[in-house]
Formats: structure tokens, sequence, C-alpha cells
């Protein structure tokens, strides 16, 4: 069973957007690979640890604080390794190390663009999303305007972010399971399901914040012991490393050069704007800022978070360079035994062999659980905020209008994670042979056209009537998907027509500035008593944004 | 209430500069991060050839990985620049300003 045929790249499926914005074909449908019982093993202990800690997480989860955000009583740096496992996905791993194998420098390029947005979030975000938010970021946005059409919009726009990118972790995550433990695909889909579904309902924030937490330490150690085990091999020697791999490598002495995947200005620029923002829109990573006490902890969250994130990016691109020589050069990881051919089980396996190749099969079997165990936290962290964007916005703010009592809120919102799970597991098991590239860049490219605008505006700009925000939300998010939809990855790829209608991959460049410019011209036309009165408003939202007085305190434990 | 407050908070010559010196902070570190970002950007685009410099003769060692590995750590030192200063200086001028909101109350 060691025949794996075409996976081109399924499992950059899940990419955060490494293969999805590199445009790398996904219409590979991986064979089941034979059992992989070291892997299975140490899988079922990560679920009894995180399944513990739900038993105990269920026992604090009583109000709607403490399912939506743990309660406010994550410390900064748990909540910082939190958004380091939400943001370094199975993709990070496997997608990013096989960029640096195939591609050498170009992929150290993705890994800064990943890397520049949180900066940028902390100094122009973090504080005021603390300081206004409660339970989701349309607490925000809905804070001086129309609570009932603000929050449908921003439920709207989240609810389409979390089906593309179940839809991609998914059915990723089916690809991979099936890969790496031999399970089949539809087992590999119900058990992600149903795992996330219990993790959610049971323990609500508290649990998927430790199944998070748990996770990427078992990513960052992983990486980092597969990383030092395969540099000792050249000595710990840069120079060395550089001097044998690009002697070997089909690029030569361009390895280190940056290639053709950024060459076009339009297309470096659109996939930077889209990292950058479409990161700062994404619903399951904003949420995270209201699960710690205040401004003060959400600070310390993203510069752990950054911290960790920039590390283990430089461990990925050593990674990869040594998967360059020992996976590379080693015919038992080619099919037919042939260097040069293609890689057992495709591009994407380069991690993995490289784990195999410095730890053998115990190394290999808990690299592979570190991946099932990513998908999983990732999925539930998803379904989390697909819920509130439900329970909290639809349900108790614009179809009960605020009267909706806790206990209804929160049944609610279990209710809302177990039809979010079915459908994760239906669109898992339709798309499975499809094409789904495209998947996570529509769902950045909505999250930084759609969500984004919005929220900075309400945040930084007076003027931002209501009218305004509709107009803003819902022409981003139409014009994000129609962008995505009329280019390459769609019209071609999937629909198969002759030829894109719109002649670039990445929709932020353009479709941020229709949101912004619309946002603007309404706003600025809306000469409604209601708008007045809104403009009024933001005077006392500016106080509470700048110093948090009136913010959302943590709850007693 | 609170609106009373916030309009007392907001008359507060502390608060107007606290907002000052916190987003000119701010916002010339998102400025300085972004520069640097876009500009290797643009030279990835428009000059990738200068990146694939060795630093010095015989090294393997290139301009664009020195210069991506020393944009890592100074973005990451950014920030730890700015968590320090918000969460001490920043933040014991706001807990002045709620004070000073609170005595005004009595």
């Amino acid at each position: 069973m060691r025949r794996l045929t075409q996976l081109t790249s399924a499992l950059g499926l899940f990419a955060v957007a490494a293969l999805a914005y590199a445009g790398g074909p996904l219409e590979g449908v991986t064979e089941k690979q034979a059992t992989n019982w070291h892997a299975i093993v140490m899988f079922c202990l990560f679920v009894a640890m995180t399944m513990g800690i739900t038993y105990w997480a269920a026992s604090r989860t009583k109000s709607t604080a403490d399912f939506y955000t743990a309660g406010g009583g994550i410390t900064g740096f748990q909540n910082g390794l939190a958004i380091a496992g939400d943001y370094m996905s199975a993709a990070t791993l496997l997608g990013l190390t096989a960029m640096v194998y195939g591609q050498g420098y170009d992929g150290y390029i993705y890994m800064l663009a990943f890397f520049a947005g949180w900066p940028i979030i902390l100094f122009l975000m973090a504080e005021r999303l603390r300081n206004l938010g409660k339970f989701t970021f349309s607490d925000i946005t809905a804070y001086r305007l129309d609570q009932g059409k603000v929050r449908t919009m921003a439920a709207i726009s989240s609810l389409t972010v979390v089906c593309f990118y179940l839809i991609a972790q998914m059915v990723g995550a089916g690809q991979l399971i099936k890969l790496l433990f031999g399970l089949e695909y539809n087992v590999a889909i119900f058990a992600v399901g149903i795992l996330m579904m219990v993790y959610v309902t049971f323990g609500g924030m508290v649990a998927t914040t430790w199944v998070q937490i748990i996770k990427a330490c078992m990513l960052l150690c992983g990486g980092t012991l597969v990383m030092f085990l395969a540099f000792s091999q050249f000595g710990f020697s840069f120079q060395a490393l550089l001097e044998k791999a690009t002697a070997v490598h089909k690029l030569g002495p361009k390895l280190m050069h940056p290639g053709s995947l950024l060459a076009d200005p339009v297309t470096a620029i659109s996939l930077g704007l889209g990292l950058m923002f479409g990161t700062a829109g994404l619903p399951h990573i904003l949420m995270r800022f209201f699960t710690v006490t205040d401004a003060k902890e959400a600070r310390k969250s993203v510069l752990y978070a950054s911290g960790f994130v920039a590390y283990f990016f430089n461990v990925i691109f050593i990674m990869g360079l040594c998967g360059i020589l020992i996976v590379g050069q080693n015919p038992e990881f080619f099919e037919g035994g042939e260097i040069g051919k293609k890689l057992i089980g495709g591009g994407n396996m380069v991690a993995m062999h490289l784990a195999k190749a410095v730890g053998g099969d115990m190394l290999l079997g808990f690299l592979a659980a570190v991946a099932f165990a990513t998908i999983l936290a990732v999925v539930s962290g998803l379904a989390l905020a697909g819920a509130s964007a439900i329970s909290h916005d639809l349900y108790a703010r614009v179809i009960k209008k605020g009267q909706a009592s806790e206990a209804a809120e929160i049944r609610v919102s279990k209710i809302a994670t177990i039809c979010l799970g079915f459908v994760a597991i239906i669109l898992g098991i339709l798309f499975e042979k499809q094409n789904i590239a495209f998947m996570v860049g529509l769902a950045f490219g909505v999250a930084a056209a759609a969500n984004f605008p919005v929220l900075i505006l309400s945040m930084y700009w007076k003027g931002l009537t209501t009218k305004g925000a509709l107009w803003g939300g819902y022409g981003g998010l139409i014009s994000a998907v129609l962008f995505v939809l009329f280019s390459k990855s769609v019209w071609v790829d999937v629909l198969h027509n002759a030829a894109p209608l719109f002649p670039y991959t990445q929709p932020a460049l353009f479709a941020m500035p229709i949101a912004f410019l619309l946002a603007y011209v309404v706003s600025k036309s809306d000469s409604s008593a209601r708008a007045k009165t809104e403009i009024e408003a933001f005077e006392d939202q500016y106080v509470r944004a700048q110093t948090g007085y009136g913010a959302a305190s943590a709850s007693n434990h | 209430m609170s609106s009373a407050m916030y309009q007392r908070m907001r008359a507060n010559p502390k608060f107007q500069e606290l907002v000052a010196r916190r987003g000119r902070f701010a916002w010339t570190l998102a400025i300085v991060v972004l520069v640097m970002f876009y500009g290797f950007v643009m030279t990835v685009a428009f000059n990738p050839a200068a990146l694939g410099q060795p630093v010095s003769e015989g090294s393997m060692l290139t301009v664009g990985v020195a210069a991506e590995l020393f944009m890592f750590v100074f973005f990451w030192a950014l920030t730890a620049v700015y968590v320090k200063r918000a969460n001490t200086e920043f933040d014991a001028l706001t807990q002045e300003i709620v004070k000073d909101a609170w005595k005004e109350n009595k």
C-alpha cells in the first residue's frame, strides 16, 4: 500500500493560504495508506487528554461568557499560545516545508507575509478590540449602529468565512488522515466532526482554548525536534547546509533567489494585503481577543503569539532546506525508488518523510498525530466562532432583541455547534473529489474585504453610519466572492471555462477599496437623523476604546 | 451615568495627551513595519537579483535571507517595545484618567 498517486497538493487544501495562495493545483485525491499504529496511539493519547480537559471545562462552563470567551479568564501567555495554535495549521507545517523544499527562498518570503500582519494587529487593533468587544467582533461594529442590521450582516459574512474555511479544513483532514493513518475518508471526516462537536458543545471556549494550547505545544516541540535532529547532520552550520543543498537542488544557485511565485507586483501586493488584513478579519482569530482579562493581556497575547509564529517559521525554513538533502537524496522516499521522481504521498509529505528519516517511525507517528490534532483544533475554533455568530448575534440580538435568557442563548449556541458539525461533515463528504484550492483564498478574501473594512472604520472613523457599514460590508462580501469566482482558480480550474474573466487570483487589492469606498461614500451622503445620532455616539465609544472604561470584564472564577 | 463619565474623561487634558502620545507611537511603529514589509515586497517584484547576492564573498548567506531574518526579529522586537510601553506608561495614564473622572463624580 505504499503506492500513492496523485497527491499533487491535496494537503494544501487546508493551507491557511499557503498553497491556495501559491495557486497550486489541488485536484489530487489520496489513496489509503497502511494503518499507522504509532500515529493512532499517539493521537488517541491526545484525544484522551483533551477529553479530560473538556470534562473539567464543562463544569466551568455555565454562563454565556464562559461559553464564548472562557469567562475572559485566559492569561496573555495562554492566549498567545492559543492564537499561535489557531494560526499555525497543519498546512503551515506540511505546505510551507514543502514550499521551501521545492522553491527554496520563495517559501521564506511567504512566511514573512504570514507574519507581518501581527505587529499591525497589535499596534492598530488589539486594545480597541478588547476594550469594545464582548463575545464577537460584531459587538464592535454594532456598538453605535443599528444592532439588527449590522449584526445580521456581520453574522452572514462570519458564517461565509467559517463555511469556506471549514470545507477546506474538512476535506484536507480527510485526505491527510487517509494518508497518514490509513483510515477511510468518511471515517476520518466523521471522527473530526464528532470530536469537534464534543469539545465545543461541552467545553465551550475553555476546552477549545486548551485543545489549541496543547496542540500548539505539540507542534512547536515536534517541529523543533525534527529541525534539531536534521540540522545536527550538518553540524548546525547554515553555510554547510546551503552549500550542499544548492549543489544538489534542481534550482542550483537560484535556490536562494526570489523565484516566480511573486514575480508580478499586483499579485505580490494583493497577496500581502490579503494575508495581512484577512488575518485581522477572521472571526475565530478576532474572538480570541475577548478571552483575556483586559487590553494589557490582549497586547501580551499578540507578543507571545507573534514570537511563537516567527520562531516556528524559521524552524520550518531550516526543515525545508534539510529536507532537500535528507529526503531529496534518499531513494527510499521516491516512487519506484528513483531520486527525482514523485515523492511518496505527494509533495506535501516532505516534513513527514524528514521526521521518519531522522527519528524513525516514532517521530513520524508523533508528527502525524500533531497534524491531526492541529486540524481538530482549528476546526473547533471555527465552529465556535460560527456558533457564536448564530446564537449571540442572530438569535439573542436580532431575533430576540436582547431579551433572550442566558440559558436559552447557550442552548442555541450548542444546537448551532451540532448543526455546524453536521454541515461540516456533509460538506466534507460532498467536496471530497472537488478542487477546492480557492476556498481558503476565498475565506481570507471575504475576511479582508467584508469584515476588516467595516471593523476598522467603526473603530477609527467617526462618520461611519449604519447605511455606510451595510453597503461597505455587503459590497466587500459580494465583490470578494465575485472576484474569486471569475478568477482562474474557479472560472477555469473548476468551471472549465477557457479564460478567466478576472486576470488576478488575489481579490484583496480590488475588493478592499470597493468596500472602503462604498462605506465612505454612502456614510457621507447619509443625512438621516439616525446617522446624526450614530456619529454623535462615536465620542463615547472613542473614550471607551482608548481607556477601556466600561469594557466587558472577566467573570469571577 | 457612564456617558457622564465619558464626558469628564474626554474633557481631561490627560486624555488628549494619552490619545496623542499612544496614537503617535502606534502609527510610527505601524508605518515602519508597513514601509519595510512593502518595500521588501517591491524589491521581490522589481529587483529580485539584489536579494540573491551573498552578504560577503564566499558566504552562502544571501542579502534576502539576512534581510528577512532581520525583519522577523525586528518586527517582533517592535511588538515587545510597544507592549512594554503600552502596559506601563500608557496604562498608568489611563488609570489616572479613570480615577480623575471618579473623583469628580463624588
